[in-house]
């Protein structure tokens, strides 16, 4: 399997193999879009620490492993339902992917109301390719974005939501992406759009996790994603997303975002999944009354690499953000914290605000953070900050002297710690998975902090 | 109940208490009190296992049992108790969450069966109700945002909740105006039975007036310099630490 190894131009070569799986073939403008993605993936490959934004994050064991891509989703993978992070009772809609294809038997998308669709990318390019074509690529901008570029040059499938005017979404949308059912290596470039005309509202969720199948050993696998956001005025978009892959498996997610006047941009995500991991998000800010807030969780132990990069531009006045990133980093994990904030010269009076906060359960645990502020603007608040710490010495003492042992004193701050982000997010419904999951998490290391 | 013997710390290095003897039977009620520096909350913290402070010398039998070999939560399930002169502030752990944690890690080391989510809510409220306590304390984080009285009220429930054997007050006046002292006092006074006791620590006089010790000690440069009855208190009230703190410049 020479193709399998390493090469000089890792996924390039398997795009022969793939083309003829891609849909919107019949579509010559796709068709070209694809293959100037792929030249300029082809160009400049996967991104190097030798890139300032990648200088904390190496793609390299993605190289070195050589995913392959699987044109058709395998047959033989029967399961019988997909987890979900909602209640169970809950009458919310929900797509499944495996490996990146879509699974209808798995999926509920269930009754919208007039004015909302949610399908995938692939039955969007046959209902209506000329809408696809108009906003693909409208609010995602690759120049400098390989990965993105990647995405566009193999995308397979992906979830659509677009929303008309003044829709409302009342039951929140759920979309799972499990991965690892591949019996080799297998990559997979979900791109995904999300498009929300003027006042309309939507939760849109998002799970990416594996089949857990490791009883006949897991194969890694690679998860590129690529989402595009479009708010018109006055639309609200409150998009959370939890990464708990696979422990061998790498995940690269890029978002970009439009906001338009008066709208909300309310995005959390949390990762705690993949041996690699980076969310890349663009936020453009474009009209007055313009916000987002952008948060964020993980909790990483062993060798996992988790790297948090964001660019939120600040182009008109009256536009406002707010940043939280907290994470709590065991053993010799590593974390990354890349936030930018720009103030283009016009914006007075934006309101940003950005903060990263780790704990660091051990020496060999390492953070890696850098707030940048730009600011063109002279009428602005903005803020930034970053702390990396141990677990406050007195509270741990002050448990303890009540009785409490000290792994559960750890746990019980190491928790609190988070629960303040996952509290504060507009999705209730959503809270106790994500208590749960960081339950979890601790619940594998008690007795051994 | 406790006895220390001839107990040396040191903090950062520093020798603060050098050479404590102590005995305290079940029943009684002792004050330490000693001028700003005198080693009064180094004790407290010693005899809790607080991190840093490492004993050099001397020994400290609790029940029989040496305390000094202990982690802080044995000790508290053993029955010692501190009631923190700055009580921590804890967000995003719920009162009540941390409260019954407290209560089943002491009752899991005391062999007793630990509490349902009912039975804790009704032993809670009881204790509360006998306190004069606002039930709303229970649902907001530990501490935070809780004023000086509530945060004292809050280590009174505590102590009510984990029954200690042995319960050290470490400056417990230091915040209070005189009505939320009187609170806190009336408090202590009610969870007093036969066969517990209590050490408090005070700089001032005041407290023991609402709770009248058996023994009054002096501390001041790492020893105690003079034990007597509860008279004592109000002749270092009158004539302040001065005659016990000569030479402390030199």
């Amino acid at each position: 399997m020479s193709t399998e190894s390493f090469t000089e131009h890792p996924f390039v070569d398997h795009w022969g193999a793939l083309r003829d799986a891609l849909p919107g073939q019949d579509l010559p403008w796709l068709s070209r879009l694809r293959e100037s993605a792929l030249e300029r993936f082809a160009e400049c490959g996967l991104p190097t620490p030798r890139q300032e934004s990648w200088k904390y994050t190496s793609l390299r064991p993605i190289e070195k492993i050589g995913f392959g891509v699987d044109g058709a989703p395998r047959a033989c993978i029967s399961i019988d339902r997909a987890p979900s992070l909602l209640p169970t009772a809950s009458d919310h809609h929900r797509l499944v992917f495996v490996d990146g294809h879509y699974r209808a038997d798995l999926s509920t998308p269930g009754e919208l109301p007039d004015g909302a669709e949610l399908t995938t990318l692939r039955e969007m390019l046959t209902r209506d390719p000329d809408w696809v074509e108009a906003q693909l690529g409208s609010a995602a901008l690759e120049r400098g974005q390989p990965l993105l570029a990647l995405n566009t040059a193999m995308m397979m499938n992906g979830f659509v939501l677009r929303l008309a005017k003044g829709t409302v979404l009342h039951e929140p949308v759920e979309v799972v992406h499990l991965g690892g059912a591949g019996d080799r290596p297998l990559a997979y470039h979900p791109r995904n759009l999300a498009i929300l005309e003027e006042g309309s509202q939507a939760t849109l969720i998002e799970h990416h996790t594996h089949l857990g199948m490791t009883e006949r050993g897991e194969q890694p696998y690679y998860t590129n994603s690529g989402t595009e956001v479009v708010l018109a005025k006055g639309a609200v978009l409150h998009h959370y997303k939890l990464q708990a892959e696979a422990p061998n498996a790498f995940h690269t997610a890029t978002v970009h975002a439009d906001v338009a006047a008066d709208a909300l941009y309310d995005a959390f995500g949390m990762s705690t999944g993949a041996q690699l991991s980076r969310n890349e998000i663009a936020v453009r800010l474009a009209g007055a009354g313009a916000n987002c807030h952008l948060n964020g969780a993980y909790l990483l132990r062993g060798d996992q690499h988790c790297d948090n990069t964001t660019r939120i531009d600040h182009l008109v006045p009256d536009t406002a953000c707010s940043e939280i990133f907290k994470g709590v980093i065991d053993d010799q994990a590593r974390a990354v914290f890349q936030g930018k904030i720009t103030v283009h010269r016009d914006a007075q009076h934006t309101n940003g605000h950005q903060l990263s906060k780790v704990l660091l359960l051990s020496d060999k645990a390492e953070i890696d953070a850098k707030p940048e502020l730009e600011i063109y603007a002279d009428d602005v608040v903005c803020s930034h900050g970053a702390t990396a710490g141990d677990l406050d010495h007195d509270a741990l003492f002050y448990l303890r002297a009540r009785g409490i042992p000290e792994t559960a004193a750890r746990a019980m701050l190491i928790e609190a710690f988070l629960a303040e982000s996952v509290h504060n997010i507009a999705a209730q419904g959503l809270c106790p998975a994500l208590m749960s999951s960081i339950g979890h998490w601790l619940a594998d290391r008690r007795g051994d902090f | 109940m406790l006895e220390i013997k001839n107990l040396h710390a040191t903090v950062d290095g520093k020798e603060i208490l050098k050479g404590i003897d102590l005995k305290i039977e079940a029943g009684e009620i002792h004050a330490i009190m000693g001028p700003n520096g005198s080693g009064k909350s180094t004790l407290s913290y010693a005899l809790t296992g607080r991190e840093g402070y490492v004993i050099t010398e001397g020994e400290v039998l609790f029940k029989g049992r040496n305390l000094m070999d202990m982690d802080p939560e044995e000790r508290a399930g053993e029955g010692v108790f501190l009631a923190f002169q700055y009580p921590v502030e804890i967000p995003g752990v719920p009162n009540t969450t941390f409260l019954k944690e407290a209560l089943n890690s002491v009752r899991r080391y005391r062999g007793e069966g630990e509490l349902d989510a009912m039975q804790f809510v009704k032993l809670v409220r009881e204790k509360t109700k006998l306190l004069h306590m606002n039930d709303d304390m229970l649902k907001r984080a530990v501490n935070v945002g809780f004023s000086g009285g509530e945060k004292k009220r809050n280590e009174a429930l505590q102590m009510a909740l984990l029954e200690p054997s042995l319960a050290i007050l470490d400056e417990t006046d230091s915040g209070l105006d005189i009505d939320a002292l009187k609170t806190v006092a009336d408090a202590v006074n009610l969870l007093r039975k036969p066969d517990n006791a209590l050490l408090i620590i005070t700089h001032y006089q005041r407290l023991l007036d609402y709770i009248v010790p058996d023994h009054v000690h002096v501390l001041a440069q790492g020893r105690i310099q003079r034990s007597g009855g509860k008279e004592l208190a109000l002749e270092l009230e009158k004539n302040g630490y001065a005659a016990f703190t000569a030479g402390a410049a030199a």
